[in-house]
């Protein structure tokens, strides 16, 4: 599965959260999103999803174009989508079981027991967690449901909305060495947004910073390692993700 | 691990405490186990409750628990005693019956109103509200607008409206009150629903391809049920008053049915006199609107989202 | 020297239906004109400390000490009066997020001013003129208009200057930052940061910097101190913090993934029982 946007727009009452945006993003990659609030970048992700009204340009998912926020039932399968607030992104009435059962339902995939004990197993989730409700998890094991919901599926892309930012360090680690062990495994392709360029570059082969809803630059992350970086925009993000120092302030 | 042989107190507690339930069953009673502890440390609450489950068990035994007939007065010898008389515990009436008996039997007819209205007006309120909320758009404008004709009305006023169409009679006054209480089940479930609709694990369902259908059924309606439980508990007190209401305006049960409100009517003529005719039934429907009362209060700090589960 | 705040063994609990949460457990440092650090992930009780410190601990909680003073003043004894009146010009909090901070239906100006008025006996012409000048200090280019308007109607950013000015209006002697940067965006942050630095240091302040973010207080901090579970693991200068000896502060280092680093896997924590003793 390939995607292919071009020229998109999103446009809410008025305030144009991406202007024209163009990225391509090949099978089995792994693509980052940077940039700060406001750059549009949560924005394309759901805009992907189909959940963010678009104004303007296309979407291709593998060949297939997708209009408006209407998707296939294929489409719902093939890519699911990783929330950033783990408070937020899980049902705090339903228990962890009843939240994995809930996509193999609406997709009429049997098996459901076999499958609850599995993805539980693949995201370091005892079957003790089976039947808690989210109250009862942490923010590192909230996250690992979540991602355990998006894989229950089977898909073939990940979307990534700062899926750590709201994690502790330590947790984080986990939950990206996680990400990283399933994307190997199943060959999926990531799209992650983040505002951290240490995780971006960490994770992602590309990536594309955004900055007021349009793309300021795309660089594959080895290059901005090296700091063959175009935009100053990117330099200031790349200087100010070192920590504070004197002569880093502006003005 | 549980040991299920041992029914003791303190094993029980841990099966449903445990961290790690093994079942669906085991999570949901721990959850409510927890829900109930909180209820019951609050002594308000639980003299609530027991006021009401008193009602439901002299409504359940009213024909084991009346000494006398509630309908058929000993006319020549018993008329207007004053309570504390022999036999008349509470006092006798006008037609000479027995005032506790005929409060016992008509406890039924409070149940059944307050039950009748509650079933009806509840799930047509949360019905409309999530789907206005959900929905959004035009769906929500209509839907909130004729919810908003009906709370226009003052509820007694409609609801005299309703019987004086349909004609006097318990039946149509439980009818009359269910169609006057369901607006603001609405705008409950409307708003809550409105709080949830944009929140990430909706959006999650809503990628699973869930179809609105199931989104408002299994995911938003749950979210809704506590509030809109707690309302309908404190709205208990107020529907008793409004059937109390229209029996004292002798348009909901008529005589001889022992209806609380129908009592104080009939009484008032003796109010100087004979103060018991028409006091005893009012004290009646005050125990009981104050026991809904107490519990409903109760119900809201025990099912506080902000301390769901803890 | 005289340290500026002492802290010996204060513990802060919370009283639980299921038993008592021990959040803060028998901690001790002191500061002096100069900048310390708290470190720790969510649980470990930084919070809790800075709040202790100000008094500003939520009922139930309950704090106790062997000793804790801030410049002659024994806190502990401290009554609502004298909180009211050290808190604001003597001793002032800067929180993370100003959309939950600052009062929504009261303009920017009037909150400095409120402040200010409480605590000196200035006219209102003056407080206004000194307000400006706050403004002013924390870089917002525009004070005359930024003074009318409402919390809501400003970014993050300037919020946060906004409360940092009203917050350093009476020129206290202790900042305690909780977080002050965390909900402000990277290029945001060396700002905000900026601006802090040099008023600390044109002040001198002493600033206590609670942080999750181990680089960057580390990058901000003369000090810094890691806590983990209510303790303080390590103590240390930040420019030996290559050379920390606890396994949890080496964790801590060694988990995050940085620019032009190729660690696949990341380290990962292990945490030990012992930690937490």
């Amino acid at each position: 599965m390939t995607i292919h946007i071009e020229n998109l727009s999103v446009t809410f009452d008025g305030f144009r959260a991406l202007k024209s945006v163009s990225i391509a993003v090949d099978k089995g990659e792994s693509f980052g999103l940077v940039g700060e609030s406001g750059s549009g970048k949560s924005t394309l992700l759901r805009a992907i999803a189909g959940l963010a009204p678009v104004s303007g340009g296309t979407i291709e998912v593998n060949g297939e174009a997708l209009s408006g926020t209407r998707r296939s039932r294929a489409f719902r399968r093939a890519v699911q989508m990783v929330f950033q607030d783990p408070y937020a992104s899980l049902h705090p009435r339903q228990t962890v079981d009843r939240q994995l059962l809930e996509p193999l339902a609406i997709h009429g995939i049997g098996d459901g027991e076999r499958r609850i004990l599995k993805a539980l197993d693949e995201v370091g989730l005892g079957s003790s967690f089976r039947f808690r409700y989210p109250h009862q998890l942490s923010g590192g094991q909230r996250q690992r449901v979540a991602i355990a919901r998006a894989l229950i599926v089977e898909p073939e892309i990940l979307l990534l909305d700062e899926p750590t930012s709201a994690l502790d360090a330590s947790v984080q680690a986990e939950v990206l060495n996680l990400l990283e062990e399933v994307r190997s495994r199943h060959g999926l392709t990531y799209i992650m947004v983040s505002h951290d360029l240490g995780v971006v570059t960490h994770m992602c082969s590309r990536l594309a910073v955004m900055r007021n809803g349009e793309v300021v630059e795309m660089l594959s992350a080895a290059d901005l390692a090296g700091s063959r970086v175009v935009s100053d925009y990117t330099r200031r993000l790349m200087v100010a993700s070192k920590g504070f120092s004197r002569e880093a302030v502006p003005g | 691990m549980t040991d299920s042989s041992s029914s003791t107190p303190e094993s029980w507690r841990d099966w449903l405490l445990t961290a790690e339930p093994h079942s669906r069953h085991q999570a949901r009673l721990g959850r409510a186990y927890v829900t109930w502890r909180r209820f019951s440390e609050n002594r308000l609450a639980v003299t609530g409750l027991v006021i009401i489950l008193a009602l439901v068990l002299i409504a359940i035994f009213a024909d084991l628990l009346a000494p006398h007939s509630a309908t058929v007065g000993n006319l020549a010898g018993a008329r207007l005693l004053p309570p504390g008389s022999s036999g008349f515990l509470l006092g006798s009436d006008d037609q000479g019956r027995d005032i506790l008996s005929r409060l016992i039997v008509g406890s039924r007819i409070t149940l059944a109103v307050v039950a009748l209205v509650a079933i009806i007006a509840a799930p047509v309120g949360l019905l409309i509200g999530t789907v206005a909320g959900f929905a959004g758009g035009y769906v929500d404008a209509v839907l909130m607008r004729i919810t908003d004709i009906f709370l226009a009305f003052p509820k007694l006023i409609l609801a005299l409206a309703f019987v004086a169409a349909l004609g006097p009679g318990i039946e149509n006054a439980v009818i009359a009150i269910a169609l006057t209480s369901w607006p603001p089940y609405a705008r409950l479930a409307r708003a809550e629903t409105l709080g949830v609709r944009n929140s990430d694990y909706i959006a999650a369902v809503r990628l699973m391809g869930a179809s609105p259908t199931r989104i408002v059924v299994r995911h938003i309606m749950p979210m809704c049920l506590s509030s809109l439980i707690v309302r309908v508990t404190l709205d208990m007190a107020g529907i008793i008053l409004t059937a109390a209401g229209l029996g004292f305006l002798g348009l909901g049960a008529q005589p001889p049915m022992p209806e609380w409100g129908t009592m104080i009517a009939s009484g008032r003529r003796f109010i100087l006199d004979q103060w018991w005719v028409a006091t005893m039934p009012g004290l009646a429907i005050l125990v009981v609107s104050l026991g809904f009362n107490l519990l409903g209060d109760g119900l809201r700090d025990a099912l506080d989202p902000r301390e769901a589960g803890r | 020297m005289k340290p500026l705040l002492t802290v010996n063994k204060l513990s802060v609990t919370y009283p639980t239906r299921t038993g008592v949460i021990e959040a803060v457990r028998g901690i001790s440092f002191e500061l002096g004109r100069e900048r310390l650090g708290i470190v720790g992930e969510s649980g470990s009780g930084k919070s809790q400390t800075g709040r202790a410190i100000m008094g500003l601990t939520p009922p139930p909680g309950i704090v106790r000490a062997d000793a804790l003073s801030f410049s002659g003043v024994d806190l502990l004894k401290a009554g609502p009066a004298t909180w009211r009146d050290m808190r604001g010009s003597r001793m002032a909090m800067i929180l993370q997020d100003p959309k939950f901070s600052l009062n929504p239906v009261m303009t920017i100006g009037r909150q400095i001013t409120e402040t200010l008025r409480h605590h000196e006996n200035v006219s209102k012409r003056e407080a206004r003129r000194r307000a400006l000048e706050m403004l002013e200090a924390v870089q917002i280019t525009d004070p005359e208009r930024v003074f009318d308007l409402y919390p809501y109607e400003v970014s993050g950013g300037m919020g946060q200057r906004a409360m940092i000015a009203m917050m350093l209006v009476c020129g206290p002697e202790l900042l305690i930052a909780d977080e002050p940067t965390s909900a402000l965006d990277v290029t945001v942050q060396l700002e905000v940061l900026g601006i802090l630095d040099r008023l600390v240091r044109d002040n001198g302040m002493g600033l206590i910097f609670i942080s999750h973010d181990l680089r960057l207080v580390s990058s901000f901090c003369d000090r810094v101190l890691v806590m983990y579970a209510g303790r303080i693991v390590e103590e240390l200068a930040t420019a030996d913090l290559s050379k920390a000896t606890h396994p949890y502060t080496r964790g801590l280092l060694d988990c995050t993934p940085k620019i032009g680093e190729s660690r696949h896997p990341l380290p990962v924590l292990e945490r030990q029982k012992e930690w937490a003793a």
